[in-house]
């Protein structure tokens, strides 16, 4: 196993915690090839992470490494290649599996994006377990990804969708989360941290709030591993879903997290090899989870670029990515507060390392050109949150999001940038 | 450093002219008409973009009044309060010969013609094409074009995608 140790770390996470130090962001993007060039004539600064975060040399070689060097399709023959792609491949489920904390292996699944690990719940776990009537709670900040799979099981079985609604800050409220659940609830289905407006959502409450309904709790966190240490035993969530690419991985690889007890009592998503346990015309039989949902061939060069990015954050150390994203919000906000034009959207006083804008008189479509001309990559539009912007009032917003390769030079670089839309459009 | 800005001031004033920087602040004929004779909605999905394209006909089929609403960015709010104005007094077929210009004048195959249209209009068209340099915003520019043209052959919707 070859290490992915980041170019600079300066510290395993307990000796971080014990004498901290400064965060070496500038170091860390040298781990980036894809950050050193310019854009337009001006230096890249990539500040839409929150969208898909850029790759450390460490995960492209591993990737590259194990096509060179080892790749057979895994689980199937006796060749030396297959029994070594297997036990790469199996590898990595431990690497997630430590990642969050879950109690077992068998509790990782392996999906194509995060959309699918939501997609398979809802159709596994959804189709077995709800009846006409029931309710699935979600909140109003969901991306489309957390409200359309289950609209579609709406349709098909009859179900309730219950909103949470949103403060005008972007948060979530205990109060309107007990209010929303009933017995008829079965599910709630929540953003960890959501991707328009960075709220950190209250979820180890919720999850409480939910177990005491009887409801199971699935937590969208394909915004929530990035930025932050995620525990889903000691958060109780049945599960816990994510993808690479925000990760600093490949497209291409998400993961379901479900508990075993829940998994073993689900039927397959999808039909075909690799989850079998024998099959006649007669009748097939399907092997235990994970592999119970993982049909076909996987993702396996993916996963392995999956595993080589979860050993480059985890050699940082996540809390100390946590704390450095959470510095450069609040210095970010303190300046962009001071641009008279711009007003920020989502102002939850727990917030991760994403800034949701407007400015007056600019659309945010108008915003993401001029900053791109001058080598700033923001996104600007919906953030596949439409029902969020309809209720914020807005058709879109700016957004700028952090990683942990992002410095204070890249926010001043933002600000300075913002100048020209002023200048343009002021 | 000065090269630096004044590059960036020649290439952003290429998209942002003054023409398209007037008509995205204060669009024309925003407002729905009291006799509409065609309506339809423009939506781009992948930005969000929306707007509803009306226009009044007369017994033979010109144009006699076009007006918009919507939200959109700068290009397409402009580009939508020129073609309301451009099209006033236009028949069928000479709404589809501006459609035509203006498409060929935002996609940048070769020199943007302008046969038969008046100097204002040229200006116009001109302004537009600015888009040609930025990929991402020509559906900005054409959106309201589309829509008018679905309008035109009595279709409810003009998406971009």
């Amino acid at each position: 196993m070859i290490a992915s140790k980041p170019a600079a770390a300066p510290a395993d996470e307990l000796f971080a915690c014990a004498a901290p130090q400064l965060f070496a962001a500038q170091q860390y993007r040298k781990d980036f090839p894809i950050l050193s060039q310019e854009i337009h004539g001006h230096p890249l600064i990539y500040l839409d992470s929150a969208a898909s975060a850029q790759k450390p040399r460490m995960v492209i070689e591993a990737m590259q490494r194990f096509m060179e060097n080892d790749y057979a399709n895994i689980h199937r023959g006796v060749h030396e290649l297959s029994v070594r792609s297997t036990d790469k491949f199996e590898a990595v489920r431990e690497t997630v599996r430590r990642f969050i904390n879950a109690a077992s292996t068998n509790e990782i699944i392996f999906t194509r994006v995060g959309t699918e690990a939501i997609n398979l719940v809802a159709s596994s776990w959804g189709r077995k377990f709800l009846k006409s009537g029931d309710e699935i709670l979600i909140t109003a900040l969901e991306h489309h990804a957390n409200i359309v799979p289950w609209q579609l099981l709406r349709a098909e079985l009859g179900l309730k969708l219950r909103i949470i609604p949103i403060t005008k800050e972007g948060d979530i409220r205990l109060e309107d989360v007990k209010a929303a659940l009933s017995p008829r609830t079965k599910l709630v289905a929540v953003a960890h941290v959501s991707n328009a407006l960075g709220t950190i959502l209250p979820i180890k409450e919720i999850i409480t709030l939910a177990h005491a309904q009887g409801a199971l709790v699935l937590i969208d966190g394909c915004q929530g591993v990035v930025h932050m240490p995620v525990d889903v035993r000691d958060l109780d969530a049945d599960f816990y879903v994510f993808t690479g690419h925000k990760l600093y991985g490949p497209t291409g690889i998400g993961v379901l997290y479900g508990k075993f007890d829940v998994l073993k009592q689900m039927p397959p998503y999808q039909g075909g090899g690799d989850m079998i346990a024998s099959v006649t015309f007669e009748e097939t039989t399907y092997k235990d989870p994970p592999h119970r949902f993982e049909a076909g061939t996987p993702p396996i060069v993916e996963v392995i670029g999956l595993g080589a990015a979860i050993d480059y954050v985890s050699n940082i150390g996540m809390s100390r990515i946590a704390q450095h994203e959470t510095e450069l919000l609040h210095y970010a906000t303190e300046k962009l507060q001071r641009i008279n034009s711009l007003k920020i959207l989502g102002t939850a006083p727990k917030k991760a390392g994403v800034i949701s804008f407007v400015m007056e008189g600019a659309h945010p479509h108008d915003i993401g050109t001029i900053l791109d001309r001058q080598g700033i990559a923001i996104r600007a539009g919906h953030h596949c949150a439409q029902p969020l912007m309809d209720i914020l009032g807005v058709p879109g917003t700016a957004r700028a999001s952090f990683a942990l390769y992002t410095t204070k030079d890249d926010v001043n670089a933002l600000v300075d940038a913002l100048g020209k839309v002023q200048e343009i459009f002021g | 450093m000065m090269d630096g800005i004044a590059a960036l001031d020649a290439d952003l004033r290429d998209l942002y002219q003054d023409l398209i920087l007037d008509h995205g602040k204060h669009p024309r004929n925003f407002r729905k008409p009291g006799d509409v004779s065609r309506e339809a909605l423009g939506h781009n999905p992948l930005c969000g973009d929306r707007l509803i394209v009306y226009l009044t006909l007369d017994a033979d089929g010109t144009i006699v009044d076009a007006a918009f609403q919507g939200s959109g960015c700068a290009i397409s709010t402009a580009s939508a309060s020129m073609m309301t104005e451009m099209l006033k007094g236009k028949t069928r077929a000479q709404a589809d010969t501006l459609f035509k210009f203006m498409h060929m004048a935002c996609t940048g195959a070769g020199e943007i013609k302008t046969a038969g249209l008046t100097q204002d209009e040229i200006d116009r068209l001109h302004a537009l094409a600015g888009v040609r340099h930025y990929p991402m915003r020509v559906k900005c520019a054409t959106l309201a074009w589309h829509t008018m043209q679905a309008a035109l052959s009595a279709l409810p919707k003009a998406s971009t995608e």
